[in-house]
C-alpha cells in the first residue's frame, strides 16, 4: 500500500456511507451543522465566528486549537475577498485539511517489517477499547495474509485475558497467555520468543488500561517498551494510542503523557459510531503531530476503517442542530 | 498551557480580583473570559458555560458587589455559590428499601466502568449500609464480561448470579432476583452490557429489563473524562429509562471533570457516587459542595476528615495522643500509624484533598514504597527495640543487624532512627502546647504527615471532639 491517499475515490462512496451510518446522525448529512450555521447568518461578523467557535467546541476539538483556528480564519486573506457567507464553507474545510495535514504527506498505513517480525504495542487509558481494537486489527491483517500472534499483556484487569482469548478464537489467530502472570513484560517476552521461533509476521501486544497520571503504571509501560526494543530490532514498529471518541480535553493530557514513555506512532480513534464526534484527535494532531491511523465504528471485528480525513471532517459537522 | 486544572485557572483569574479595593466592569469581563475558557477546557458543556458566565456577571455587577466591602471576595463567593448551584446543592443518597430487596441497575456506554463499579458499589453498600449483596451478570455480549464480574465477586467474596451468554438478559435478571429472594439477599446489583444511547434494540432491552424488575435505582456510569457529548448521552439514557443517578468514574485521572457539571445542570440527574481508582474500595459519595470548593482550591477537607475518621477511631487516637505527650511513642505505634494511613488510600490521594496542597503535589512523585521499606525495617527490629527506640540509636551492631534483616542499607536505618527521634521530640513539644500556641503552630508545619489526632482534653475520654489538623 502506498501513501496516505487522500483523494482516492476507490470505494469512497461505500466508505463514506459506513462513516455516516456509523455516526448515525444523518438527518442533515455530512457538514449539515456547518451549512446550517452559515445559512443562519447574512453577513460575516463576530456573531458568525462565535457560532462557529461553538460548533468546534461542541465537536470536542481542543479549546486552544479552536480559538487559534477561528483567529486564523478571521485573518485569512481569502475571507476578506468573499461576498457571501456561503463562500466561507470551502475555506473552512480547506483550512481544516491544512490543520490536519500541516503541509505533510501523512502516512496512515502501518509500518511493517518486510523481512521478519513486527511488534505492535497498544496503549491507552481504561475502557477505550484496546482489546477490541486488537481483535479488529488482527482480523484485518490476517485477511491480508499475515501470520498474526497476540500477547495477552493486560495482566491486571479481571477478565481481560479471557476477553482477548475469546477474540483470538473468533478471529482465528494464535495467542500467548501466561496464567497467573503479574508482569506484562514477561508475557510479551514469551510472546516474542514464540513469534521469532515460529516465524510470525506481526505480534500484537495488549496492555492494561492505565490513567496517564499513574506514575508506576507508566513506568511499567516504559519497561514493556524496553523489552520489545531489546528483543526485536527496530521494534515496536507501531505503538498505537487508543483514544475513545467520547473523550474531551483530557485526550491532550493522554497524548502528552503516553508520548513521554513510549514512541507513539499514531492514534486509533474508537467508538466513533456513537454520537460523539471525536474532535479531540484533531487537537492532538495539531499539538503533538500524531497522525490518526484508524477509526473504530462498531463492536464487530469488521468495524474498523483506515482514517479518511474527508469523511472525518464531514462527520464533525454532522446534523443535530437545534 | 500554564494551568493544569480548573481550580488553578479560576484561582488565578480571581487572584487578580481579590485583595483589590474596587472592581470595575473591565476586571470582571477579564475574569469572566478566563473562567469561560477554563470551563470549556474542563469539558463543561458550551451552553452551560454561556449561562454560567452571564449569571455570574450579572450578579457580580449588581448591587451585591457595590454593598460589599471587598468586591473581590464577593466575586469569589458568587462564583463558588454558582458552581455549587450548577452541581446541585446537596449530596443525594441512594434510594434503598428499608425492608425487602433493593435493586440497583447499572447502565452506560462501553468502557465507562460498569462492571468494576458494580463490584465497588456492592462492597461499599455491604460495608456502610450493612446489606447483603448479590451481583447479577447480565452482560452477555462483551467477551468475558461475565468472567470479569465473577473474578471481582471472588475477590470481594460476594456471590455472582449468572446464566452464561445464551440466555436473554431479561430472563437472567428475573431469575437472578428470584434467586436473591430465595437466598435471603437484600441488595441486588445488576451489571449490563455497555451500549450506545442510540442503539435502539439494546436500549429496548434495558427498557424491558426495567419493566420486569422495577429497580429502586438506575445508575448511569459516566467516564469523568467525557467531553461535550456527555450531556447527549445522559439525556438519551434518561429519556428512555428515567435515570435516578450518575456514577462518575475515573475521577482519579487528571481530568477536569466538567462532564459532571453539565449532566447535573442540564438533565438534573444527581451524581451519587464517584470512582477514584481501580481498587475495590476506591469509591466515594459525591458531594457537590465539596467539589465546588475543590474547584476553587479550597480543598476537599470534609472528605479527608471522613476518611481519617474511618481509619482512626477516637479511642485509639486518644491513647496515641497520650503516648505522644509523654514521649512514649514507640516503633510499634509508628507501624500502627503507617497501617492506618495505608488503609485510608494512597498518600498522594489524601494530600490532594488538603487545601493549598492539592495543586502543589501534582508533579510530586510520592514513593508509596517508602512505607513498605519502613515496615520492613521495623519488622526486622526485636520486640524490645520497638518498645525502646533508644536501644537502636546508640548501637552500631543493632543497626547493622536490622539493615541485614530488612535488606535496606545501613544509611537508611540511620536516617529512620534519626527522623524517628526528631519526631518524638517534636510530638512531645507539640502536645505540651496550649490552644494559642497550637494555633500558631498549625500555620507552620505539622510534626508529621498523617498525625491527625486530637489532643486529650482534661477529664480524659469525655467530651470527645472532632479531629484536629
Amino acid at each position: 500500500m502506498g501513501l496516505f491517499d487522500l483523494f482516492k475515490k476507490k470505494n469512497k462512496d461505500e466508505k463514506s456511507k459506513k462513516y455516516e451510518l456509523g455516526m448515525k446522525k444523518t438527518r442533515q448529512g455530512l457538514m449539515g451543522k456547518l451549512k446550517s450555521i452559515l445559512a443562519g447568518h447574512s453577513e460575516i461578523n463576530e456573531d458568525l465566528f462565535d457560532d462557529l467557535t461553538d460548533a468546534f467546541i461542541m465537536a470536542d476539538i481542543g479549546v486552544e486549537t479552536t480559538l487559534n483556528f477561528i483567529d486564523a480564519l478571521k485573518e485569512d486573506p481569502r475571507v476578506e475577498g468573499i461576498n457571501s457567507v456561503e463562500e466561507l464553507q470551502p475555506i473552512i474545510i480547506d483550512k481544516m485539511f491544512e490543520l490536519y495535514l500541516k503541509g505533510e504527506i501523512v502516512n496512515n498505513n502501518f509500518n511493517i517489517n518486510k523481512n521478519g517480525l513486527s511488534v505492535f504495542l497498544f496503549v491507552g487509558v481504561n475502557g477505550v477499547g484496546k482489546t477490541t481494537t486488537i481483535a479488529k486489527i488482527a482480523y484485518r491483517l490476517k485477511n491480508e495474509g499475515k501470520k498474526i500472534l497476540l500477547a495477552a499483556g493486560d495482566t491486571f484487569r479481571a477478565g481481560a485475558v479471557d476477553q482477548l482469548e475469546i477474540w483470538a478464537e473468533r478471529v482465528g489467530v494464535d495467542i500467548v497467555i501466561k496464567k497467573g502472570a503479574t508482569d506484562p513484560s514477561s508475557v510479551i517476552y514469551d510472546a516474542i520468543a514464540k513469534a521469532k521461533k515460529e516465524n510470525y509476521d506481526i505480534l500484537l501486544c495488549d496492555t492494561a488500561g492505565r490513567l496517564q497520571n499513574k506514575v508506576n503504571l507508566m513506568k511499567e509501560l516504559e519497561k514493556m517498551n524496553r523489552v520489545i526494543s531489546r528483543e526485536v530490532e527496530g521494534a515496536p514498529q507501531e505503538t498505537l494510542l487508543i483514544i475513545d471518541a467520547t473523550t474531551g480535553q483530557n485526550g491532550l493530557s493522554q497524548a502528552e503523557a503516553f508520548m513521554e514513555v513510549a514512541n507513539i506512532t499514531g492514534v486509533i480513534l474508537t467508538k466513533l459510531d456513537g454520537t460523539s464526534k471525536g474532535g479531540i484527535v484533531l487537537a492532538i494532531r495539531d499539538k503533538y503531530k500524531l497522525p490518526i491511523k484508524m477509526v473504530g465504528l462498531g463492536e464487530k471485528m469488521e468495524d474498523l476503517e483506515y482514517f479518511d480525513l474527508e469523511d472525518y471532517i464531514g462527520g464533525l459537522f454532522i446534523g443535530d442542530d437545534e | 498551557m500554564p494551568f493544569e486544572n480548573l481550580s488553578e485557572r479560576i484561582q488565578f483569574s480571581l487572584r487578580k480580583l481579590t485583595g483589590r479595593g474596587k472592581v470595575n466592569e473591565k476586571d470582571i469581563e477579564d475574569a469572566m473570559r478566563e473562567i469561560r475558557v477554563s470551563l470549556l477546557e474542563a469539558d463543561v458543556n458550551y451552553k452551560i458555560v454561556k449561562e454560567f458566565i452571564n449569571e455570574v456577571k450579572t450578579l457580580a455587577l449588581g448591587e451585591k458587589v457595590m454593598k460589599s466591602l471587598t468586591p473581590g471576595d464577593q466575586v469569589v463567593k458568587i462564583v463558588y455559590e454558582e458552581l455549587v448551584k450548577l452541581m446541585g446543592d446537596e449530596a443525594v443518597p441512594l434510594n434503598l428499601k428499608k425492608a425487602g430487596i433493593s435493586i440497583v441497575l447499572v447502565v452506560g456506554l462501553q468502557g465507562s466502568g460498569k462492571t468494576t463499579h458494580v463490584g465497588k458499589l456492592a462492597n461499599y453498600l455491604r460495608k456502610n449500609n450493612k446489606l447483603k449483596p448479590l451481583m447479577i451478570a447480565a452482560d452477555i455480549y462483551r467477551p468475558a464480561a461475565i468472567n470479569q464480574l465473577l473474578t471481582i465477586g471472588k475477590q470481594l467474596d460476594i456471590e455472582v448470579f449468572q446464566m452464561g451468554i445464551l440466555t436473554k438478559p431479561q430472563v437472567i435478571v428475573k431469575k437472578g432476583i428470584d434467586y436473591a429472594k430465595e437466598k435471603g439477599y437484600n441488595l441486588v446489583l445488576i451489571d449490563t452490557a455497555g451500549r450506545l444511547a442510540i442503539d435502539e434494540p439494546l436500549m429496548q432491552e434495558l427498557v424491558e429489563i426495567k419493566q420486569i424488575i422495577n429497580p429502586d435505582e438506575i445508575l448511569l456510569t459516566v467516564d469523568a473524562m467525557t467531553g461535550q457529548d456527555a450531556v447527549n448521552v445522559a439525556q438519551t439514557f434518561h429519556e428512555k429509562l428515567n435515570i435516578t443517578g450518575c456514577l462518575l468514574t475515573k475521577l482519579d485521572s487528571d481530568t477536569r471533570g466538567g462532564a459532571a457539571l453539565s449532566i447535573r445542570y442540564l438533565t438534573h440527574i444527581p451524581i451519587k457516587f464517584v470512582g477514584l481508582g481501580e481498587k475495590m474500595d476506591e469509591i466515594d459519595v459525591f458531594h457537590p459542595d465539596r467539589m465546588a470548593k475543590r474547584i476553587l482550591g479550597m480543598g476537599d477537607v470534609l472528605t479527608f476528615i471522613e476518611k481519617a475518621q474511618e481509619s482512626f477511631d477516637e479511642e485509639t487516637a486518644l491513647k496515641m495522643a497520650e503516648k505522644m505527650q509523654a514521649g512514649r511513642f514507640t516503633y510499634n505505634d509508628f507501624l500502627d500509624q503507617i497501617h492506618r494511613i495505608k488503609k485510608m488510600g494512597s498518600l498522594k490521594g489524601l494530600l490532594a484533598m488538603i487545601p493549598g496542597i492539592g495543586s502543589q503535589i501534582k508533579n510530586l512523585n510520592i514513593d508509596e514504597k517508602k512505607f513498605v521499606y519502613i515496615e520492613a525495617i521495623i519488622g526486622s527490629m526485636t520486640k524490645e527495640e520497638r518498645q525502646n527506640p533508644d536501644l537502636i540509636s546508640k548501637s552500631h551492631a543493632r543497626k547493622t543487624r536490622i539493615a541485614n534483616g530488612s535488606g535496606r542499607s545501613y544509611q537508611e536505618i540511620n536516617n529512620l532512627t534519626k527522623q524517628f527521634e526528631q519526631m518524638r521530640q517534636q510530638m512531645k513539644a507539640v502536645m505540651g502546647l496550649d490552644e494559642s500556641q497550637m494555633e500558631k503552630l498549625s500555620k507552620g508545619q505539622a510534626p508529621m504527615p498523617g498525625m491527625m489526632v486530637q489532643r486529650p482534653k482534661k477529664g480524659k475520654g469525655k467530651n470527645k471532639g472532632g479531629f484536629r489538623f
